[in-house]
């Protein structure tokens, strides 16, 4: 009959098969220390909640290293201080479990400091059990950020000096001042009616998990008598004499009838859901007949610059996608960094019918400067018998090099007839169609709707590749 | 099969949703924060997690967590945010967790800058953490092959429990290209036996304490078995005119291609060079770097934007029989050509 | 066990028991001691008297080890009767 006696709780082991060595029916833990028996309050409460079968323990680095030993659960040991962060994806990996993260002071406090505060913030669907002995224990007794002030620890040998060392961290009180966490308290082991008041709050914590409802935390202040060089009762009432004071006992905050349960989405893996996702019904990439006209240069590399703000990267684009449409193997490489927020930007663009090598255009066959410096930079770089296309709006030079086609085109001028200097970018691709014979007019059109959305944006670059393709025509006739 | 126009960084983030990659745990830094992003806005249509998380330690143990759940899981980063990830691999590797990371490269050491580099081989390939491990390491040099080494680095962590890295770098993640988008997997691998799910049946353990000394050796034996496997059975690497060569160039990545661009202008010269491309860097393509003397090789230069790390795994391979020379920039600079072209002529005094 | 067992009552493993003392303490009845005899992990165990148990559960969870202490509470009944 359940509740006639009171023995070792179901949701522990009964053997603890992966504790090395013979002793596998009793704890690595020191005589009197209270990670048992917090241990054995969540054992308890796994099975009267009857979620043992659901639940997931993280254990830490610390003493309890080890808590894997012992719970009936599934189990993952992680990395010092970075529980929360684990256990918040395998609480999202499994929505329907119960996920505990177990921790102790060092680990939470100091090298995962920032871990809890984030998880908690987030309002994982967690639980952290939190073991507060003013101490590294596993380590031997070194000062943690919750020691005492004044307490003699072995890197605290002259006791914790505040001016140096800081004061004991209250990581209750921290989590308290954020938003999401939905249950928080502070409970001691010191004595059977605060180990009670710790049983309810593990319950109500674990109670919540099972619900939904996000982040729950007991800080619960334990003893530690090897390190504090105690006996274990001893212990107890040091922390009633000495830890109470600084860390006052109670719930901090009961969200729990107010909030919603944290529902996880379930991930979607059928290949026909993903295909349509990811917009892939459209078949081959080659859609438009090439132009009958032979292009000036059958695989170009062209080199766009100007200011940042030009549009010179998303002209680039453009092209790219245009050479893509005729099913050429296309690459865009932009200039990125430091130059870009600088002002002035560049791209390389390359489309071929072969593997394209170099992405970048170091010899291109098509230079379109939409500024001065620009045109200074790269002038010197296109391929002999190659084509300058020059915004001569803003460019008072004329460019120097006789073996190359130059092209006036006032690109700005015309995209501000137009009513918006934003659409520089398709002036100078109808003007790279008109000059390289590469792209159709008509094509382009026919492809503005799958680059731009709205049908006034659509009008108004059509009429901009329009503008800096007649005027290109009209130089060359 | 459609064409798209995308990002390398993109790309890998399309492999890895094609994959069945079912969580996404980042943090943004240039130049991979385009991978961040292009999760965030694809795997919430598919029910899939995004987070971005405190920090990398955090998210590479977010990927712990995950991985040690069954899921297919990444993250991406650059060199700072990598080396914060060390800790959090070291532990993957350590409990055999198979995860995927895409290191899209930049300048370093410190802060360095956000341009190109090939400076985080050496943090990567050899397993950057603590502990005796490897990951796999494979090296996209195209927007295509983004998509389809990343799908491909997810294959073979499940295979070899062990994490799998892309090692790209920001040319690569920046620029676009037309990829062909591969179909999505249709089913993917049973992981009940090891994996930690939260139910009765499966009260597994993800763990990487091994207290005995010879456990702990027994288990290293393991993984070294495990790798011992990986470098016989995944190398991966490509040939480009190296039938009559008598020169060969070595690059990874982006420099692949300008040295691809190398071979095809020298070859106009007459210069017989070829252009030899690791694709996985673990496993090393030893073997296949080894015989080169042997097929009339008689000068091998690796190029790297690194100041030397590949050409230490290069001479390495060589074992002696050739000694490789080598050409580097780094600081953001990427060797155009001509500059490479120039340091062969130098070199092998030929005339190109 | 020799002779009815008068519920409820306390059971420590003598093995299992690490002596902390706790459970001791924490006895309102004062009906646990530690005992002068060492078991095989070296430990002076705790022990119950035999009578005077309140079945309050205080030395259960008191104690660390998960399953050194067993109490039988008043309205316990044996398996079989
Ligand atoms: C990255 C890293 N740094 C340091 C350690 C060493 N270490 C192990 S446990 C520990 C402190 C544990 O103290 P606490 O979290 O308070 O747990 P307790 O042992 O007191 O239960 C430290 C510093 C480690 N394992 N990993
Ligand atoms: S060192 Fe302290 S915390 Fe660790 S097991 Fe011993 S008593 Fe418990
Ligand atoms: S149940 Fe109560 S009265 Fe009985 S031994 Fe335990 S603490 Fe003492
Ligand atoms: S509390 Fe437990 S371990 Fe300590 S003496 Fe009592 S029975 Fe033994």
């Amino acid at each position: 009959m359940k509740g006639a006696v009171l023995r070792k709780p179901g949701g522990f082991n009964d053997i603890y098969k992966h504790k090395p060595g013979a002793d596998k029916d009793r704890t690595h833990y020191c005589p009197g220390c209270g990670h048992g028996i917090l241990h054995k309050l969540i054992a308890e409460a796994l099975e009267d909640l009857e979620i043992t079968d659901r639940t997931i323990v993280i254990s830490p680095v610390g003493c309890s290293v080890f808590a894997y030993y012992y719970f009936n659960t599934g189990n993952l040991q992680v990395p010092h201080g970075r529980a929360p962060a684990v256990a918040t994806s395998v609480s999202r990996a499994n929505p329907g479990s119960v996920v505990i993260s177990y921790q102790g002071d060092g680990d939470l406090a100091a090298i995962g400091g920032n871990h809890i505060l984030q998880a908690a913030n987030r309002g994982e669907n967690i639980t952290v059990f939190f073991v507060n002995n003013a101490i590294y224990g596993m380590t031997g007794g070194q000062m943690a950020p919750t020691t005492l002030e004044g307490m003699k620890t072995t890197t605290t040998p002259y006791g914790r000096n505040p001016a140096t060392d800081g004061y004991p961290m209250k990581v209750a009180e921290m989590l308290n001042s954020l938003y999401a966490p939905t249950f928080i308290a502070r409970t001691s082991l010191h004595d059977i009616a605060n180990i009670r008041k710790t049983r309810a709050a593990v319950r109500k914590a674990l109670q919540y998990n099972m619900e939904k409802k996000g982040f729950s935390i007991v800080e619960v202040l334990s003893m530690c008598p090897s390190n504090w060089k105690l006996g274990a009762v001893e212990s107890q009432n040091w922390i009633r004499d000495h830890m109470l004071e600084v860390y006052p006992l109670g719930t901090l905050r009961d969200r729990g009838a107010e909030v919603a349960p944290r529902v996880r989405p379930r991930p979607e893996l059928d290949p026909a859901r993903v295909r349509e996702t990811l917009g892939l019904g459209e078949g081959s990439g080659v859609k438009l007949e090439r132009p009958k006209e032979t292009p000036v240069y059958p695989n170009p590399s062209v080199r766009i610059a100007g200011f940042g703000g030009q549009g010179v990267l998303s002209a680039g684009v453009v092209l790219a996608n245009l050479g893509l449409e005729y099913g050429y193997n296309v690459s865009w490489l932009p200039s990125y960094g430091p130059e870009m927020r600088g002002g002035t930007a560049n791209c390389s663009v390359k489309i071929q019918d072969g593997t394209i090598g170099d992405t970048e255009a170091t010899k291109p066959h098509v230079l379109i400067a939409l500024n001065r410096p620009s045109m200074e930079k790269f002038e010197p770089i296109v391929a002999s018998g190659g084509t300058l296309i020059y915004n001569s709006t803003l460019i008072d030079v004329t460019p120097s090099r006789k073996d190359i086609r130059v092209l006036a085109v006032p690109i700005t001028g015309l995209a501000d007839e137009l009513g918006n200097t934003k659409v520089q970018s398709m002036v100078a691709a109808g003007a790279f169609a008109a000059a390289t014979g590469l792209f159709a007019l008509d094509d382009i059109i026919r492809l503005l709707p799958s680059l731009y959305s709205g049908e006034a944006i659509v009008k108004l670059n059509e009429k901009a590749v329009k503008a800096g393709f007649d005027f290109v025509r009209g130089i060359k006739s | 099969m459609a064409r798209k126009l995308m990002k390398g960084n993109y790309a890998a983030v399309y492999g890895a949703v094609l994959a069945g990659c079912e969580a996404y745990y980042g943090y943004p830094i240039t130049p991979a924060s385009e991978i961040a992003e292009a999760a965030a806005e694809l795997f919430p249509k598919l029910g899939r997690t995004f987070l971005q998380a405190e920090c990398e330690t955090a998210s590479i143990n977010m990927v712990y967590g995950a991985a040690g759940c069954g899921k297919r899981v990444m993250t991406a980063s650059s060199g700072p945010g990598i080396s914060l990830k060390q800790e959090g691999l070291s532990y993957c590797a350590g409990s055999a967790l198979p995860c995927v990371v895409v290191d899209v490269m930049r300048g370093g050491p410190g802060l360095g800058n956000i341009g190109p580099e090939q400076a985080d081989y050496n943090q990567v390939v050899k397993g950057g953490g603590h502990g005796n491990y490897r990951v796999i390491v494979l090296a996209p040099n195209s927007c295509q092959e983004m998509c389809d080494l990343t799908m491909l680095a997810f294959e073979l962590a499940d295979k070899y429990r062990n994490p799998a890295f892309v090692l790209t770098d920001g040319v690569i993640g920046q620029m676009m290209e037309s990829v062909e988008i591969p179909e999505p997997v249709a089913s993917l691998p049973d992981k009940s036996s090891w994996a930690v799910k939260g139910d009765a049946d499966t009260k597994n353990l993800i763990n990487s304490i091994y207290l005995a000394h010879d456990e702990l050796e027994a288990w290293n034996n393991r993984l070294l078995e495990k790798y011992r496997a990986i470098e016989r059975d995944e190398v991966r690497f490509e040939e480009y005119r190296m039938e009559d060569a008598e020169y060969a160039v070595i690059g990874y990545g982006c420099i692949s291609r300008v040295l691809r661009t190398v071979v095809d202008d020298a070859r106009e010269k007459g210069v017989k060079i070829g252009l030899f491309r690791p694709i996985s860097l673990f496993p090393f393509p030893k073997s296949a770097i080894a015989s080169l003397p042997s097929r009339g090789i008689r000068k091998v230069l690796t190029v790297e934007l690194s100041t030397g790390q590949l050409v230490d795994d290069v001479n390495l391979a060589l074992g002696g029989r050739l000694i490789s020379d080598f050409y580097g920039r780094v600081g953001g600079n990427v060797p155009s050509a001509s500059e490479i072209l120039g340091r062969i002529s130098q070199l092998y005094g030929v005339k190109i | 066990m020799d002779g009815p067992r008068k519920y409820p009552f306390c059971e420590i493993d003598q093995e299992e028991c690490k002596g902390c003392g706790l459970c001791v303490n924490a006895c309102p009845a004062k009906v646990l001691e530690i005992s002068s005899h060492l078991n095989s992990r070296g430990f002076h165990p705790s022990s119950y008297k035999g009578s005077g148990c309140l079945g309050c559960g205080t030395c259960f969870y008191s104690c660390p080890e998960p399953g050194a202490i067993t109490v039988y509470l008043k309205d316990y009944v044996p398996e079989g009767v």
